[in-house]
């Protein structure tokens, strides 16, 4: 039961991830600690500006001053962290303006920035290339099948079917420009850049292999995601606010799955990827909506002898109501 | 108004889903069938996926029968020793239902056997449904009297042994038929996923003589029992039932199977039946026409859902 394990994990991810929050402040200060030490870039940027704005950032996506100011802040924060920067190659930092998006009956959708800075030692020469990044964001995955129709005896129906195994259920690929402008096809091929370039394993009988870009079976599944927002490509969806500095939105539908989505950021200059970090966020459910999900899983019978009773209830209530002999 | 759903995992216009509910419980109320044919493709056309649009359903439908079993219940028109002897037969014929639902997964040939029965048994009921409410429209046009019981005219159904007196009923019919109907309502429900209302309202008529006026309420009994096992069912095993979409579902549900419950003691029996032909019919030429006309798009994706 897929959906029902998925459910039982992000409940118990969402736990701990809510431990690690601080409990409340963090203004432009508590970014420069990790930063300025040594310590490498977290996967997973620790503080995260959410508490400030609550869930209600996601609540109210039509006040976007509201969402803009964490991640201004944080921004803020990674001009700071640059300052203490050891000597050395180029580094990647990113964050995102919330790590945890919580749907609620009015869930539509959410818009994420995805921001960072690139750290380059000032002793180094500056590259005259400039930087390339590229952002994809992965969603949680799951098997699927496509199908293909076909007409047999005068009726179409379903023919030919290819499973794929444990593809993402969210793709979306960002970059500041054109993919084929940053580097060359092998090494985007290689760094699996664009969806064309990421594996979709198919089971094949009883193995299972990515097959190319072109076959009609990925092409239409890739084709139908896209249909639904959920697969995409934005080639000018990172902007370099400076030479060093970027930001990007991602958008993720309100139809996509909850889970964990990762965040992958790769640096190119001068057509090579120079370094990388990850990020992730997570979606949830809360409220109503939760505990309905959690008792259905977790209390399958007792969910189905109550629902059962809430139609008897209802229609019963209906009968009462409306009664007029 | 956008309502989150959270097993169907995606958000859907509160009103639209109430109007749904609404127009699907008016129909159910009028004919005394459960809907579950009319309902499941809507809310998979509204982006639902199918297994929780069949699951969800048979609570929604569990809803509807209630309100409109209490509404005939009330007038008497429930025939309950007839109910229970189609109940018996039903779970037989549910079990076995099940096992070849489970093997033909297993063969992967299922979605064609669901879309082809379909098509044949929603096309022939209906055209048979529709044939016989106009021969009786004609008959009342000309002045002859309708005649729906005909005492002398006696089938091979009645000369069949182990005759039962059903007194609500006001017949005394063997007790193999009203099995085998339950037989066949419960196979085709576990076949189709499908109540099957609309095709026991019409068998219990035509093969066993029941009253039209007993035979709507008798069957909501039915429907009542079998699709309120199936929620428990479906909640236990897939985790499939979506409580949030039941609910606004069955307001909507109920509050038009009491409209349509009131419309259809008014009309008359043979044009209701004509009426529901030509519903049954419709949904039929709408699958026969999925399979017929070249789809805009060739391929389909569907996420697999693992049964445990």
């Amino acid at each position: 039961m897929k959906r029902a394990s998925r459910r039982c994990i992000s409940k118990g991810a969402k736990s701990s991830r809510l431990d690690s929050l601080p409990p409340c402040g963090g203004g432009p200060g508590w970014g420069v600690v990790p930063w300025g030490t040594d310590a490498p870039p977290s996967p997973t940027p620790t503080p995260d500006p959410s508490p400030q704005g609550g869930g209600e950032e996601f609540a109210a996506p039509s006040r976007p001053l509201m969402r803009r100011i964490p991640a201004v802040c944080a921004m803020a924060a990674l001009l700071l962290a640059l300052a203490a920067l050891p000597a050395g190659a180029e580094r990647l930092v990113s964050s995102l303006s919330s790590h945890i998006v919580q749907i609620t009956s009015n869930f539509t959708g959410v818009e994420l920035t995805l921001f960072g800075t690139v750290e380059n030692d000032p002793a180094t020469a500056p590259r005259n290339g400039g930087y390339d990044i590229v952002a994809t964001v992965t969603g949680p995955r799951e098997s699927a099948v496509a199908r293909r129709k076909e007409r047999i005896f005068g009726i179409w129906i379903n023919a030919e079917s290819r499973t794929f195994v444990d593809a993402p259920s969210y793709l979306e690929v960002l970059a500041n420009r054109p993919f084929e402008s940053i580097a060359d096809a092998g090494t985007l091929h290689r760094e699996q850049i664009g969806i064309a370039n990421i594996s979709l394993p198919q089971q094949i009988g009883p193995d299972v292999a990515d097959v190319t870009p072109n076959d009609q079976f990925r092409q239409a599944f890739v084709r139908i995601k896209h249909e639904r927002n959920l697969y995409g490509e934005i080639t000018n969806g990172v902007t370099f606010l400076t030479p060093t500095l970027y930001r990007a939105s991602i958008f993720v539908p309100a139809e996509a799955l909850v889970g964990n989505y990762d965040v992958d950021v790769k640096l190119f200059a001068d057509g090579a990827v120079i370094a990388r970090t990850s990020s992730a966020f997570e979606i949830v459910t809360v409220g109503v909506e939760r505990f309905i999900a959690n008792a259905a899983v977790d209390h399958g019978l007792a969910y189905g002898v109550a629902t059962a009773m809430m139609a008897v209830m209802t229609g019963w209530f209906a009968s009462i109501v409306f009664r007029r002999d | 108004v956008e309502i989150y759903l959270p097993i169907a995992d995606l958000p859907v216009n509160v009103f639209l889903l109430l109007g749904m509910g609404l127009a699907v419980g008016f129909i159910s109320g009028m004919f005394g069938i459960g809907g579950g044919f009319l309902m499941t493709p809507l809310l998979i056309f509204v982006g639902i996926a199918p297994a929780v649009a069949v699951a969800t359903v048979s609570t929604h439908i569990a809803a509807s029968s209630f309100t409109g079993a209490a509404a005939y219940w009330r007038r008497r028109a429930i025939d309950v020793a007839l109910a229970l002897m189609l109940l018996a037969g039903g779970i037989v014929g549910t079990t076995s239902g099940v096992l070849l639902f489970t093997a033909l997964r297993r063969l992967g040939q299922l979605d064609i056997v669901i879309g082809l029965s379909y098509l044949l048994l929603l096309v022939s009921v209906g055209a048979m449904m529709v044939a016989e409410g106009l021969r009786a429209m004609l008959r009342a046009r000309q002045g002859k009297p309708v005649e729906l019981r005909r005492p002398g005219s006696h089938t091979w159904i009645h000369g069949l042994p182990l005759k039962v007196r059903f007194k609500q009923s006001k017949i005394y019919v063997s007790a193999i038929p009203v099995c085998a109907i339950g037989f066949i309502m419960g196979f085709i429900g576990a076949i189709m996923g499908i109540g099957g209302g609309f095709l026991l309202v019409p068998m219990l008529i035509y093969f066993l003589r029941v009253p039209t006026s007993v035979v709507i309420g008798t069957s909501m009994v039915l429907t009542l029992i079998t699709m309120a096992s199936a929620t428990i069912l479906h909640a236990a095993t897939n985790h499939l039932v979506d409580a949030v979409l039941a609910l606004v579902l069955m307001v909507g549900g109920v509050t038009g199977a009491q409209f349509g419950a009131r419309a259809g003691q008014k009309m008359r029996s043979e044009r209701l039946r004509l009426l529901l032909g030509i519903l049954v019919l419709g949904v039929g030429l709408r699958f026969a026409f999925d399979l017929i006309v070249a789809p805009n798009d060739l391929f389909t994706i569907r996420t697999i859902v693992e049964s445990p």
